[in-house]
């Protein structure tokens, strides 16, 4: 069937199978690699994009679920090629250390900090606790998080 | 060299240099093992044994064959070379050649043009079993006439895959002088690495040969194994390292085995070949720690003096050795923890199973004689009644001691100022105190306070002496830049940044101005292994050499430049001593080096300092340094539903120079958060050889909200002068040294003594009940 949404702001008309699940759209049929695919379950966040704002998990999303909405990957954060103020943040704080659940990271704190931009620190371990990160601790992660939401007050 | 005499460059090393891996990771460019493709890639599904311990008596793959989308097939008749993955010993086969030792062992291979059409395929293999005997406790595997699982050639006897000693003084005499002597047998589980990263490679035939791109630690261990099981000259086989997201030992030697199955399916078919596990494929057939029973003994003076320790543990290794003997050895020397013991007895066993092989998990055999050796010094403490502290502080190793294999050591000890900084940062007697405040207070909680103090001996110690090297490739563009080459990999860790600090230090350079190639084992030296947090150490010294190396070659040039004997520097210029104005950049040095035709090129070598080992009394110098910490963890228990929650943490190291504190930070607070999972939730369940839930739905790893904010991590820095700058290696200590201290915490709160990891609710529950 054919679908038509927007992802990182360009409008995208595709053909997929109605089983298809919006990961593999993202990151077979269009290349947006970015997008990890971590357990495949919805456990490790690894897959988070925005949809419409709001995470989702693209792996236990159908890719059909995003007819008509607007979709925002890593990719799309950077998209004029300068970094957002929570990438920046990620690199400041050392945030990253394998970085393979960094963009679903950053993604999960970008819709965080659009519901609440002067989290407290506890909200923002809160929030985040759907994504897994075996590298950091995530103490790094939240320093980046908060040093985000400073930056843009 | 000449040292640098100040206005060159700011210092490089010691500071936290931002990762220079991290802004690809954050636009999501990182190329990850499983974002590869190649035209006329296939994808690869392993079929796999369903049986702990069988006779394969048919393996009918017409099915998969006929099936949808199936480009082909391949089975042990198809492999060229000789069907074994070379790790330590030569046992494992690539593909089960008429017989399976454990569920999840390889039988054949199906290729298809998208990963659920080689998926569905493979789920219509048809295997006729003939099932054998199994075991999967190591104690039934040693009972007498249990069936044999291990190859004869693989084991020391029987199902006992090795059995190493340590034998120092005389245990009895010891036992007989002590005032106090505590006894304990402890029981581990496995332990996941959960990388978030899933393993994967491709495999590309090309040039006669066979490239492997994939995510892994050890380039030259998948190297000679695709070699091995191809036929071909190692030569003739290429390793390439993608981005890789998380390793902590897991992607040491199962790359190995997951490059080579895909080789023989690219060499076949004469396409590129991607083999990706899905996340329960990843937990159920890949390697995780070894589960173990520990049995320890330790005696002491009335004034807490150690008089003699006895070790006996047993280490489920599963089907085949892979890293067994090597992970046995490091539990082996780490037994006796970082004390001074006069009369001490181990005997370490691992053991053949039919179940998953174990492997490599940071700390690489240790933890799991650490919880016991940690707490066997707070039971001892209890019954002195001493400060935990205090009783580790007074036979804590310091220069001049002996170490239990009677390794003198030389020259930087930190522990004693690991212990200290630890009481002062943590405010030892206070949180005592708060601690004793809130268990009065509180009817239902209790708190309680935990330490641990560990070694770790850095490199590849006495068991492996023949990989502990590295080189190193420093090449001076044109322009002044400088592009870097080393066989060791960045998994995570932070390796590169931190190669690249020390080559910037060396070279009098800004670190901006130096790259790290990528490793590709056609070229790039071969440094060894990335394991045994041996990459800043022994990596690092490679680098330094070649820093040197090529920094002697630039000053020859700035000599020839300004025509005199010697020159002084300021401001990233090269300065005549008399005449000042005179005076030329680095970019202008490597230019007109470049348009002389010199040689722009360097390499560096480095080996880690001699090792002996005598297996027969494990006497030897076993590691040439050692890292130190000690780590302090507050947890606070639910007496009714008996949740843990770790509060606050306080975590001490001395692994020499600190090259990157940032870094170093990160990975002290990650191997933390790790060692909190071990001890606090990290349980996978098995029965007759099988996982049972091998999903991150039931194996819980810490999230954010499991991990306390605000841990306080200190370095003391007692210098290595083996060490580039003084460094000795971090990597695997955090982990190490951070379950122990959340285990007597645990301990602490409840008043029982914790026996088993994980302390899940129902474990604590019963603690307290035991306690009250």
């Amino acid at each position: 069937m054919t679908l038509s949404f927007r992802v990182n702001g360009r409008p995208v008309t595709v053909d997929v199978p109605p089983g298809r699940r919006l990961l593999d759209l993202l990151r077979e049929d269009l290349g947006l690699t970015g997008t990890k695919e971590g357990c495949g379950e919805g456990e490790c966040g690894a897959c988070t994009v925005l949809v419409d704002g709001k995470p989702r998990l693209a792996c236990l999303t159908a890719a059909i679920q995003v007819e008509g909405r607007d979709v925002l990957t890593i990719e799309g954060l950077a998209a004029s090629g300068q970094l957002h103020p929570l990438q920046e943040a990620f690199l400041a704080t050392a945030g990253v250390q394998c970085g393979f659940c960094t963009p679903g990271l950053i993604l999960a704190a970008h819709a965080l900090l659009a519901e609440n931009p002067s989290p407290t620190a506890d909200e923002v371990r809160e929030y985040l606790s759907g994504n897994l990160c075996r590298c950091t601790g995530y103490e790094q992660v939240v320093e980046a998080v908060l040093r985000a939401a400073e930056r843009r007050r | 060299m000449t040292r640098r005499s100040g206005g060159e460059s700011d210092p490089i090393v010691g500071t936290p240099v931002p990762r220079l891996d991290a802004e690809a990771k954050v636009r999501g460019e990182a190329r990850y093992a499983d974002d590869l493709a190649f035209a006329g890639m296939v994808h690869v599904k392993t079929i796999r044994s369903e049986r702990p311990h069988a006779r394969i008596v048919r393996l009918d793959l017409s099915g998969v064959e006929s099936a949808p989308g199936v480009v082909g097939i391949a089975t042990v008749a198809d492999i060229p070379g000789e069907n074994i993955v070379p790790i330590i010993y030569r046992d494992m086969p690539l593909l089960a050649a008429g017989v399976v030792r454990y569920v999840g062992e390889p039988l054949a291979l199906v290729a298809a043009e998208t990963r659920d059409a080689a998926r569905e395929a493979a789920a219509r293999a048809r295997v006729a079993y003939e099932d054998l005997p199994a075991v999967f406790d190591p104690r039934d595997a040693l009972a007498h006439g249990a069936p044999p699982i291990a190859r004869p050639d693989a084991a020391d006897e029987g199902n006992a895959f090795n059995h190493m000693v340590i034998r120092k003084g005389d245990v009895a005499q010891g036992f007989a002088q002590a005032d106090v002597i505590v006894e304990g047998e402890y029981e581990v589980g496995y332990q996941e690495h959960a990388y978030l990263e899933p393993q994967g490679v491709v495999a590309v035939p090309e040039d006669g040969g066979m490239t492997v791109y994939g995510t892994l630690q050890c380039p030259f261990y998948v190297q000679n194994a695709v070699a091995n099981v191809l036929g071909l000259p190692l030569a003739r086989v290429r390793i390439v390292q993608t981005c890789t997201g998380g390793g902590f030992g897991g992607k040491e030697d199962v790359p190995s085995h997951l490059a080579a199955l895909a080789a023989v399916v690219a060499w076949k078919l004469r396409r590129p070949a991607k083999l990706v596990l899905d996340r329960s494929e990843d937990i159920a057939t890949t390697s995780k720690r070894h589960p173990g029973s520990i049995r320890y003994r330790t005696g002491a003076r009335r004034d807490g003096t150690l008089t003699a320790v006895e070790v006996e543990f047993y280490y489920n290794a599963g089907a085949y050795q892979t890293l067994s003997s090597a992970v046995l050895w490091r539990g082996l020397v780490h037994a006796p923890g970082p004390y001074r013991i006069p009369n001490v007895k181990v005997d370490a066993y691992s053991v053949a199973t039919n179940t998953v092989p174990c492997g490599a998990f940071r700390g690489f055999g240790s933890p799991q004689v650490i919880f016991a050796h940690e707490s066997q010094m707070d039971e001892l403490a209890r019954r002195l009644g001493m400060d935990p502290l205090e009783l580790r502080a007074k036979n804590a190793l310091r220069v001049g001691d002996e170490t239990a294999t009677g390794q003198v050591l030389t020259e930087s000890v930190g522990l004693g100022a690991c212990l200290a900084k630890a009481r002062e940062i943590s405010r030892w007697e206070e949180v005592q105190a708060e601690v004793a405040a809130f268990n009065r207070r509180e009817r239902f909680k209790r708190r309680g306070v935990g330490v641990s103090t560990v070694m770790y001996g850095v490199g590849m110690g006495a068991k492996a002496p023949l990989l502990d090297k590295a080189g190193a490739y420093l090449k001076l563009e044109a322009d002044g830049s400088v592009t870097l080459a080393v066989g060791t990999t960045e998994m995570g860790q932070g390796a590169e940044t931190v190669l690249v600090q020390i080559a910037a230090d060396g070279l009098g350079v800004p670190v901006g101005m130096v790259r790290v190639a990528p490793v590709d084992t056609s070229r790039v030296p071969d440094s060894g292994p990335t394991v045994a947090s041996r990459t800043t150490t022994v990596q690092g010294m490679a680098v330094l050499d070649a820093a040197r190396r090529l920094r002697l070659r630039i000053e020859d040039a700035v000599r020839a430049i300004l025509g005199c004997p010697t020159f002084t520097v300021a401001g990233h210029r090269f300065c005549h001593p008399q005449d000042p104005a005179r005076s030329v950049s680095f970019a202008e040095v490597a230019r007109w080096m470049w348009t002389r035709n010199w040689d722009m090129g360097v390499t560096g070598w480095a080996e880690g300092k001699p090792v002996d080992w005598d297996p027969a009394t494990g006497h030897g110098n076993a590691y040439f340094v050692y890292s130190y910490a000690c780590h302090i963890a507050l947890v606070e228990v639910d007496l009714l539903t008996g949740e843990t929650r770790v509060n606050r943490f306080w975590a001490v190291h001395d692994s020499g120079r600190i090259v990157n504190p940032a870094t170093a930070r990160g990975q002290v607070i990650g191997g933390i958060a790790q060692g909190i999972g071990y001890a606090l939730m990290e349980e996978l369940p098995s029965r007759d050889g099988r996982i049972l839930a091998p999903s991150f739905t039931s194996y819980h790893i810490p999230t954010a909200r499991d991990v306390p904010a605000g841990i306080a991590v200190a370095f003391v820095e007692a210098p290595y002068s083996g060490g580039p700058f003084g460094a000795k290696g971090l990597g695997e200590v955090p982990l190490m040294a951070s379950h122990a201290a959340v285990a007597n915490a645990v301990s602490s709160a409840t008043g029982g003594r914790l026996r088993a990891y994980p302390a899940i609710p129902e474990r604590v529950l019963d603690l307290v009940a035991k306690g009250a």
